[in-house]
């Protein structure tokens, strides 16, 4: 269902991945573009660990440096 | 001291970090109060539901989670949030060349790992946390922090799952954006 995809889209497609199961042709569409895309590789690497700060910042005491 | 006024003493000195946790999420420091006063009583009043559990700060924050979600139902009722705009992702102009390829190309981020072992680290996170507009704050917070599943939410707020797919996707490419520029490029 997708083609060529832009930087825009497939940021997108990263980020909605994180939140719901992507379509088959959105999957297809965003490995294709990561291929041969560096900046987007690097941009959804560091969404992904944004996740993890987000969840470790939930484990640490803040107090400690607060 | 006897066991009751002993886990009360240990429930107080959480308090100032479930205020924090709350405080993230709710952005309202009397709302923030609230939840944990509502969390504490709660804990105290189910004392025997944490009998031999490992961990009081664990099973308490548990509690506050719920309550911060009860708040946060609250509020979807009465419009207390400033509605954001709901336009796309047209905000991200200066990231995307017309063409949706990137103005700048990301640069990659050197030892994020070693960045979760340092507290400065988190304060940065926080700092660009705070700066999202409040409710792409609220939605992410919910769905990050609070590990809530994106129907949930949408729910609990009364916005279409596209809606809150687009403002997870901005809360997300902002904070990129914020700790490239505060932590990453430094």
């Amino acid at each position: 269902m997708m083609g060529i995809i832009s930087c825009k889209e497939s940021t997108r497609l990263v980020s909605q991945g994180l939140d719901r199961e992507l379509a088959f042709g959105e999957r297809v569409a965003l490995r294709v573009h990561l291929v041969i895309c560096l900046g987007c590789r690097r941009a959804g690497r560091q969404l992904q660990f944004l996740r993890r700060a987000v969840r470790e910042l939930a484990e640490i005491d803040l107090n400690t440096n607060a | 001291m006897p066991p009751a006024a002993d886990f009360r003493a240990q429930l107080e000195a959480l308090r100032p970090y479930l205020l924090r946790y709350a405080s993230l999420q709710l952005r309202d420091a009397a709302a923030a109060e609230d939840a944990v006063q509502e969390a504490l009583l709660a804990a105290l009043a189910g004392q025997a539901g944490f009998a031999g559990r490992a961990n009081l700060r664990t099973w308490v924050t548990g509690i506050l989670k719920h309550k911060i979600v009860d708040v946060i139902r609250r509020q979807a009722r009465e419009p207390a949030l400033p509605e954001e705009a709901e336009d796309g992702m047209d905000d991200f102009d200066g990231l995307f060349r017309r063409n949706g390829h990137w103005a700048e190309r990301p640069a990659p981020w050197a030892d994020p790992d070693g960045a979760l072992e340092q507290s400065q680290f988190f304060r940065a996170l926080e700092l660009c946390l705070e700066r999202l507009p409040a409710r792409t704050a609220q939605v992410f917070m919910m769905r990050e922090h609070l590990g809530q599943e994106t129907a949930e939410i949408c729910k609990e707020l009364g916005v279409t799952p596209t809606h809150c797919w687009v403002m997870l996707y901005r809360a997300r490419m902002t904070l990129r954006e914020c700790l490239q520029q505060t932590w990453f490029d430094r």
